[in-house]
């Protein structure tokens, strides 16, 4: 099992005392692509950053490759290197000189030599889809917004987690930008087998890509299923302020009007194959 | 840890001197702080102790939290203490090794800047206790307010504060973000001696002053487009206003203060 919580709790302490988590049990294994859903303060952010230690739960235990990581003496920064933790805007946390440097600071603090430093920078940069030799050299600072923030997922992707965390990383690309980010995700999660775990407003990403997915509401998981099962309960997600994807949404309103649809398609190229298929057999 | 720091020290409290007017507040605190430089004895002192401890109970602050205020400037008594004690000459030598001799006159001078810088610190922390933030911004706008035919921009010099405590708990929030995402690349804010950590804060600090300056851009078109322009002729949410209470401690003050000078 990679990441294992066993009855965690969490209360913020400042004067608030929020309660951000309660009673949470989950098993994350190598492989899984996870869409974590839920509306603004449900605990997501929360969640995620128990998971490499950057939050220690007020009670529970939290395991990651079967250590356990909520006791004082634990090795963080060893987990930190297992766990890539992408954060909301991630592009706020560039600081260096050149975007090499940048992307380098992850394999740095890990304490890897000059070679390996430079080869895994490579990579993941051609990975995110930025051009090596054009792009080691400049300002982070000088790139586009989408630029910056391939970047500073190259800067986590360098670190070569064996789990990648993203904190909403598709908030405030454009179409274009969103659709490289999904085949990245894709990438790493179909070829390179990486575990991913994703959090995002955009039912369509989650529904496109994930292959489990969990809906947090008040701090609690209130489903964790399939996409097809989480999507085909409408009702609740509603109830709970969410949506379903757009087109899952339509093929629902199709159903409801009395046209015989099969609901739990959530691709654009399906649903239209299904939608056509329906209106010949009529 | 970024969570401990607190500035303006601000405790709110249903108190008589909490809802006495900003200005009032400020004005006697100067009147005061006069005061206590033509004092010239320990009884004076003691005097405005008594009154010092007549003000917290009223004010319903913890005295541990007020004495707290003292802390930071510790060693600067301790130096003026010091100080004194050493290069003061004059009346009796009390003790002397060598070239070094302490004598009487540096002795009782050195207690007596020190008395008089504590008393000093307590009026002013006493001012910052029981007053927010925004009313202390008020208040000296006010009283800069006669200042601004001498080209003063008294209305600027308020809202330029304002704004600085209103942003010091959004940017510890940025911070603590910023350094959660750079320890999550493995960078380690907590160890090491003390050129090694203040060479990690530079992770910290440049993301941290690029958001700043990105935040102050924003602030500034969202004024403009909601057509902010200067202290000229605003109203206010909250007006401070004077209640007979404010004018009752300005005499008394006035009155103790006058008192004390020429006893």
């Amino acid at each position: 099992m990679l990441i294992e919580l066993d009855n965690v709790s969490h209360v913020y302490q400042d004067e608030n005392n929020v309660k951000a988590l309660t009673d949470i049990n989950l098993e994350i294994s190598r492989g899984e692509f996870i869409g974590i859903v839920g509306h603004t303060g449900s605990g997501k952010s929360t969640l995620v950053q128990l998971f490499n230690g950057l939050i220690i739960p007020s009670s529970g235990t939290v395991k990651v490759n079967g250590k356990n990581i909520t006791n004082e003496k634990s090795n963080l920064k060893e987990t930190r290197r297992h766990v890539g933790l992408v954060f909301q805007y991630p592009e706020h946390q560039l600081f260096e000189e050149t975007v090499y440097q940048d992307i380098a600071f992850g394999p740095k603090n890990l304490g890897l030599d000059k070679d390996e430093i430079q080869n895994r920078v490579k990579e993941v940069m051609e990975l995110v889809g930025l051009d090596y030799q054009e792009f080691k050299d400049r300002s982070p600072f000088n790139l586009s917004g989408g630029q910056q923030r391939k970047v500073a997922i190259a800067g986590v992707l360098a670190l070569k987690p064996d789990v990648l965390v993203l904190d909403e990383p598709s908030a405030g690309l454009d179409p274009q930008g969103r659709k490289q980010l999904a085949e990245l995700l894709k990438y790493l999660y179909q070829e390179l087998e990486m575990t991913v775990i994703l959090i995002s407003h955009r039912m369509e990403e989650i529904a496109e890509l994930a292959s489990r997915v969990i809906v947090m509401h008040q701090g609690e998981i209130v489903i964790d299923d399939t996409p097809v099962e989480v999507f085909s309960r409408e009702q609740e997600l509603h109830k709970l302020s969410l949506d379903l994807p757009q087109i899952t949404e339509i093929l629902h309103r199709l159903d409801e009007k009395g046209l015989k649809v099969n609901t739990d398609l959530f691709s654009i190229s399906e649903a239209s194959a299904e939608i056509i298929k329906a209106l010949r057999s009529k | 840890m970024l969570k401990d720091i607190t500035i303006g020290q601000y405790i709110a409290r249903d108190s008589i001197i909490h809802a006495l007017d900003a200005r009032i507040k400020i004005i006697i605190t100067t009147i005061l702080i006069i005061a206590l430089f033509t004092i010239d004895t320990f009884s004076g002192f003691g005097f405005f102790s008594a009154f010092i401890l007549v003000v917290v109970l009223l004010s319903k602050i913890s005295i541990k939290k007020v004495l707290k205020g003292l802390k930071p400037i510790l060693i600067l008594v301790l130096f003026t203490l010091f100080i004194h004690i050493f290069l003061t000459k004059g009346g009796q030598v009390l003790w002397s090794w060598k070239f070094i001799s302490i004598e009487s006159e540096g002795v009782y001078t050195g207690f007596f800047m020190v008395s008089r810088i504590f008393i000093l610190i307590l009026f002013t922390s006493l001012l910052t206790l029981t007053t927010s933030p925004l009313q202390l911004t008020d208040g000296i706008e006010y009283i800069l307010s006669p200042l601004k035919r001498f080209g003063v921009p008294a209305s600027e010099l308020s809202m330029m504060m304002t704004i600085a405590l209103r942003f010091i708990p959004t940017l510890l929030e940025e911070a603590d973000k910023i350094m959660k995402a750079q320890q999550a690349r493995g960078a380690d804010f907590e160890s090491g001696n003390l050129i090694q950590r203040a060479k990690s804060l530079i992770p910290l600090l440049v993301p941290l002053f690029i958001s700043a300056f990105r935040r102050a851009d924003d602030l500034a078109l969202a004024m403009e487009s909601r057509c902010y322009r200067g202290g000229e002729g605003r109203t206010r949410l909250h007006e401070l206003e004077f209640r007979y209470y404010d004018f009752i401690a300005l005499i008394i003050i006035v009155i103790l203060a006058v008192a004390v000078s020429f006893y």
